[in-house]
Formats: C-alpha cells, sequence, structure tokens
C-alpha cells in the first residue's frame, strides 16, 4: 500500500516535467511560426522587449522566447528552448530582472539581454532544488547559514573557505563571487573560462541555465553566472553518474560538509546523547524504564526481537550493533527531513548516501558469507548442470541487485515523500498564479493544507517503514549469508 | 533514465559519499560501543533479574506454604498436648482426690478402730478393776462373814481359796 503510494507521489512529482516536456516541445514549433510571423511583419527586431506583449501568458516558461526576436533561431539548434529556469522557480521573482545568454554555445564573457518577465512558479524545479544537497542552510527562506566549503581543485589543490563569502539570496544564489567560484542553487560552481578575472570578491548579477546535448549525446543543463553584464560558463561539481543523471566532468571536488553532511552529524550526536541519556538507566539498581528509555527501548526490542533474531538467531548479537546504527541512523534521518521549516533535508533521499550504506552491506554480507553461502552462488548444489547455466549469472547479479534495491528503495521513497509534500504546497503557486492570484492562491492553500497534512502522516509512516525495511533486509541478507545448511535434509 | 536528468538528489557526489561513509561508520563504532552494546546488556541483565527474580518469588510461595503446613502441625501438635495436659491434669486431680478421700477413710477408720480398742482395753481394764474390787469387797464381807462363823477351821479356809481362784478365772 505504501509502496503504491510511493510510486504515484513519484510519478505525480515528474508527470508535470514530462508533460510540459511534451508541451514545450509542441509549442516550440508554433512558437517558431508566430515568430516567423513577426519576421514578416517587420516588427521591433533586435529592440528593448518590454513593447512586446505576446499572447503567451498561458504558458509560463515560454514567456521568454517570445521575447528573443534579436536572434537567429539557428543559434538554438539543439537547445530545448523549454528549460529557461534559470532564475525563477518562485513566484516572488517578478520584479527581479531576467538575464539571457545570447549564445549557449559560447563560454566567455558572452553578451547578455535583460527582460522582466511575468512571475511564474516551476513546481518540479521547485520541488528538486528544496531536496537537493546545498552548499548552504536556508530555513524558511530566511535564515542562511553559511557553511565550510573544501574544495579540491584539479589546477589549485585543497582550498578552504566560508559560504557565507558568497552572501547567499533568494533561490540560494551568491550575490558575490570568490576567485572564480560562485554559489548557484545552493551549490558551488566553478568558472570554467580561463580567460576570467577571478578576485576574491566581485559581484554577481544573476544566472542562466539551458538544458543541452553533450557530444556523447547526454543530456545536461548548461549554466552561466552574469558577471558585469557579460555571461561566463560555470560548471558544477564533480558528480559520479558517467553522465547519465546530468552529471559532468568537472575540475574540482566539492569536499564541503554539506546541508546533508551537518544534518547527519547533528542527527547522530542527538541520537548519541539520547540514547547516553537512556542507557545511564540501566546501571546502578533495576529500576522500571522511564523517560526517554521508554521511546528508545520498544523499538530496541522490537529491531532485536522481531529482526535480529528471526533472521540470525544465535548470531544476532554479533550483527546487532550494525542493525541497530543502520536503523536509528535511517530513522533518525527521516524524521529530521520531516521537521517543517527546517529546510527539507533530505539526506536518506540522497542516493549518495543510500549507496554509501547499501555498499557498507554488501561488504559486510560478502566478508561474513560462509562457504554455504559462495556454494550457492558459484556452483548451486542439488540442480541439474542446465539449470546451473541460467542459476549461476542470476546468483551473481543477484549479489549486486540486493544492495542496488536497498539503495534506491530507501532514496525513491524517503525523495517522493518529500516531493509529495512540495507539490501539494506547489498548489498554492499553482493555483495563485505564481503568487498574482489572491483568490487562486486561497483556492491553493484550502487544498494543500489537508493534503500536505495527510502526505506528512504517511511520511511519518514511512520514515518508520523504511528504517524497518532497510534493517529487516539487511537482517536477510546476513542471514542468509552466514546461515549453515544441512544438505541431507531439505532441498 | 532521461526524465532523472538534473535530479540532484539521485547524484552521486564523491564529497557527500566520503562524508557519509565517516559519519556512518564513526555512528556504528560510537554508537556500538556507548550505546547499543551497554543497552543490549542491560536488558539481558534486566531480563535475567526479571526471571530470577519472579523464580525467586515462587521458590518464596513455595516455602511459604510449607511454613505455613509445618506451622499448622505444631498448632495441631500443641493444641493436642493441651488436650493431653488437661485430661492428664484433670485424671491426676480426680486420683488426688480420690487417695485423699481414701486416706482420710482410712484414718478415720484407723482412728475410730484404734479408739475401740481403746475404749474396749478401757472397759476390760475398768471391767477387771471393777472385778478386783467386787472380788475384794466379795472377800472382806464374806472374810467378815466367816470370821464370825468360821473361825480358824482350814476346812474352810482352802474351800474360800479355791472359790477366789475361780472367780479370778474369769
Amino acid at each position: 500500500m505504501l509502496r503504491i503510494l510511493a510510486i504515484v507521489a513519484i510519478l505525480m512529482a515528474f508527470s508535470p516535467s514530462l508533460t510540459s516536456q511534451a508541451d514545450k516541445n509542441g509549442l516550440k514549433k508554433a512558437k517558431e511560426q508566430t515568430h516567423q510571423g513577426h519576421d514578416h511583419s517587420g516588427h521591433n527586431h533586435g529592440h528593448d522587449h518590454s513593447g512586446h506583449n505576446h499572447d503567451h501568458s498561458g504558458h509560463n516558461h515560454d514567456d521568454h522566447k517570445g521575447h528573443d526576436h534579436g536572434h537567429k533561431h539557428d543559434d538554438h539548434a539543439g537547445h530545448n528552448h523549454g528549460a529557461h529556469n534559470g532564475d525563477h522557480g518562485h513566484g516572488d521573482h517578478g520584479h527581479h530582472p531576467h538575464y539571457h545568454v545570447t549564445d549557449y554555445n559560447k563560454d566567455c564573457g558572452v553578451a547578455v539581454k535583460i527582460d522582466n518577465p511575468e512571475p511564474s512558479y516551476d513546481p518540479t524545479a521547485t520541488a528538486i532544488h528544496h531536496i537537493s544537497d546545498a552548499n548552504v542552510w536556508t530555513i524558511m527562506d530566511m535564515v542562511r547559514v553559511p557553511l565550510p566549503a573544501i574544495i579540491y581543485n584539479k589546477d589549485r589543490g585543497m582550498e578552504f573557505f566560508s559560504t557565507g563569502k558568497f552572501q547567499a539570496g533568494h533561490h540560494d544564489n551568491g550575490h558575490y563571487g570568490y576567485k572564480d567560484y560562485v554559489l548557484f542553487e545552493g551549490n558551488i560552481h566553478r568558472i570554467t573560462c580561463p580567460a576570467f578575472d577571478a578576485k576574491d570578491k566581485y559581484e554577481v548579477q544573476g544566472f542562466d541555465k539551458e538544458e543541452m546535448v553533450s557530444a556523447a549525446g547526454k543530456n545536461y543543463e548548461k549554466k552561466f553566472a552574469i558577471i558585469n553584464n557579460k555571461a561566463y560558463n560555470i560548471e558544477q561539481k564533480t558528480i559520479w553518474d558517467g553522465g547519465m543523471l546530468g552529471g559532468t566532468p568537472s575540475s574540482f571536488i566539492d569536499l564541503s560538509p554539506t546541508k546533508n553532511v551537518v544534518s547527519m552529524g547533528l542527527v547522530s550526536l542527538i541520537l548519541f546523547l539520547l540514547f547516553r541519556k537512556a542507557v545511564k538507566k540501566y546501571q546502578g539498581a533495576p529500576n522500571a524504564p522511564s523517560g526517554v528509555q521508554s521511546f528508545l527501548e520498544p523499538m530496541f526490542q522490537f529491531i532485536r526481537d522481531d529482526v535480529a533474531v528471526p533472521f540470525l538467531g544465535d548470531k544476532h548479537e554479533k550483527f546487532l550493533p550494525l542493525l541497530m546504527t543502520i536503523f536509528f541512523f535511517i530513522l533518525g534521518l527521516n524524521l529530521w527531513g520531516q521537521v517543517p521549516f527546517l529546510g527539507n533535508v533530505n539526506v536518506t533521499g540522497s542516493l549518495t548516501v543510500t549507496a554509501v550504506m547499501a555498499i557498507v552491506v554488501f561488504i559486510l554480507t560478502n566478508i561474513n558469507g560462509n562457504g554455504d553461502y559462495w556454494k550457492h552462488i558459484l556452483w548451486p548444489p542439488d540442480t541439474p548442470w542446465f539449470v546451473k547455466i541460467i542459476l549461476i549469472p542470476v546468483e551473481l547479479l543477484g549479489m549486486f541487485i540486493k544492495p542496488l534495491t536497498l539503495m534506491l528503495r530507501l532514496a525513491g521513497n524517503i525523495s517522493a515523500g518529500h516531493i509529495a509534500i512540495l507539490s501539494f504546497v506547489g498548489l498554492i503557486f499553482i493555483f495563485g498564479k505564481a503568487g498574482t492570484n489572491m483568490a487562486g492562491s486561497l483556492t491553493g492553500t484550502a487544498l494543500a493544507i489537508p493534503l500536505t497534512m495527510f502526505m506528512m502522516a504517511i511520511e511519518l509512516i514511512v520514515a518508520f517503514v523504511q528504517a524497518f525495511v532497510f534493517t529487516i533486509l539487511t537482517a536477510s541478507y546476513l542471514g542468509a549469508a552466514t546461515e549453515e545448511h544441512h544438505h541431507d535434509d531439505h532441498h | 533514465m532521461m526524465f532523472l536528468a538534473g535530479f540532484a538528489p539521485f547524484q552521486p557526489t564523491p564529497g557527500l559519499a566520503l562524508w557519509s561513509l565517516i559519519i556512518f561508520l564513526l555512528f556504528w563504532a560510537v554508537m556500538a560501543k556507548y550505546a547499543f552494546r551497554p543497552m543490549m546488556e542491560g536488558l539481558k541483565k534486566r531480563e535475567s533479574d526479571i526471571s530470577n527474580a519472579l523464580a525467586e518469588a515462587q521458590k518464596a510461595k513455595e516455602e511459604m506454604a510449607n511454613l505455613k503446613a509445618e506451622n499448622e502441625s505444631i498448632l495441631a501438635e500443641a493444641r493436642e498436648e493441651r488436650a493431653t495436659m488437661l485430661r492428664e491434669a484433670k485424671e491426676t486431680k480426680a486420683a488426688i482426690i480420690a487417695e485423699a478421700k481414701e486416706k482420710a477413710r482410712e484414718e478415720a477408720n484407723r482412728m475410730t478402730s484404734t479408739a475401740k480398742m481403746e475404749i474396749e482395753n478401757e472397759k476390760k481394764a475398768a471391767m477387771i478393776e471393777v472385778k478386783n474390787d467386787v472380788g475384794n469387797m466379795a472377800t472382806e464381807i464374806a472374810e467378815k462373814i466367816l470370821r464370825k462363823e468360821l473361825k480358824g477351821s482350814p476346812e474352810h479356809q482352802s474351800f474360800v481359796n479355791t472359790l477366789v481362784g475361780e472367780m479370778n478365772m474369769n
């Protein structure tokens, strides 16, 4: 039931991006025809765009393109025009000027155009931005806690500074640059242009981004920082995805303790203090459980009696600390991410974190695997040879699929929950036409409150269920790897 | 996968990977030593304490039952003893009274018989005295009579002695 809800939530979260993508492609053609119509009529080419009031108001993302009459449309060949999400996503950006890079294929000091777009709201971009890791910790778009930055720069080596230097503002975009680093959507980016004059402090006017297709045929976002009315290409930190998830090769590795890292540290510390308080009560004369002990002990006993003992039997004491670590680490972080206004910290929904835990489980499973475990994988007993041919590759794949599912299930469920909540909150902006329509906003709010409350209740269950599922599967993998088989008795 | 392009939470980054590995392993090590193992031991200790306490309570209950039974038997014994003692005392009392009565009767009888004997003796003595007195008086009278009638005849003398001897025999 919960899995179905999570999948529905994920589909709901991504469907706007899918449909809008399709719409954009359809609209792109229509747009080009419109442009041609303008070309023929010979109106206002290359002029300021303020006078243009094309009837595109219904299509948020296309508002800007209607003004691009100064360019040849050939420039955009291969670009997706639907993705001018650069510096707007919230409804409160109506008064901010929006910079458009004139040639997305260039990197250094590209000319820009400025316009004042209608306020628009992109629920997908907003949701993804809110659940992404960041180099600053923003609480309610008001308090911005700068975090330390630790960068391994392939040209200059290790560099340490505070992200406070960027003076992040709306949307966690930095108002200032430091050396060749700028802060875009909460993340440190580096200006790739070798000719750029990297001072210790300079003003960054804005950002623009465009979806591009690399030479290898991978989709990626090309991003630009606008400095002194010129656009400079910026690259993101190194991402180990082989270009599959929009990662690009990069000249620097970001080793900073980010929002997620600080959250992990804080949650670990809170859990440590809570457990120390509870553990102290076991010392001295035996007493009935009280205080925080009464809260932690039932969960501890549940994991011990219903997870560890059934799967691991006599060996459960050896693996119990690991199982408890997994359960309470995941549960703590799941609940931490559920606290409203705390910055939507999405640690357990981050694939990197779940991958690390899955890898730890994978390594532990295999180093604890006994002869029977390896025999079942490499030479399944009591099966004819032609079955072995099928079974051995399946078993070998299974070794890797198990941790992969652990990693994806947790990250997917938690991210989906966060996206669902943000999507419901986003209804306020969708109905309210990005904050310009009061009646619409109120309707959206009336809808958003019960839906968000429902989703939060579901997410509270999911927080426990997913921590439990990761733990019980870990216990089952460890149990299968350490089980003593007696082939004479069964099979 | 295309629609996941740019989905930042799913982008694996070395920095986050390194930090989460460090924090996870550190959390595991610290919590295992200072939280989970002590809690495990504490719970195990409490569980054994509880089962011990229950076993002890059961034992105490059994002991109590035993003690109660013992007490009851002691009480019953005491009651029995008391009854016996009472019975014995009653018997003793009756015996003493009976004995005393017997003794008293015997004493009375003895005294009565002694008294009777004494009376008899006194009577006999009195009788003898009376006889002697009567004999003497009779002899004196007879002597006086005979002195007058039988002066100096020896045949009369022996005859009178024979008569006196016959009287003494009586």
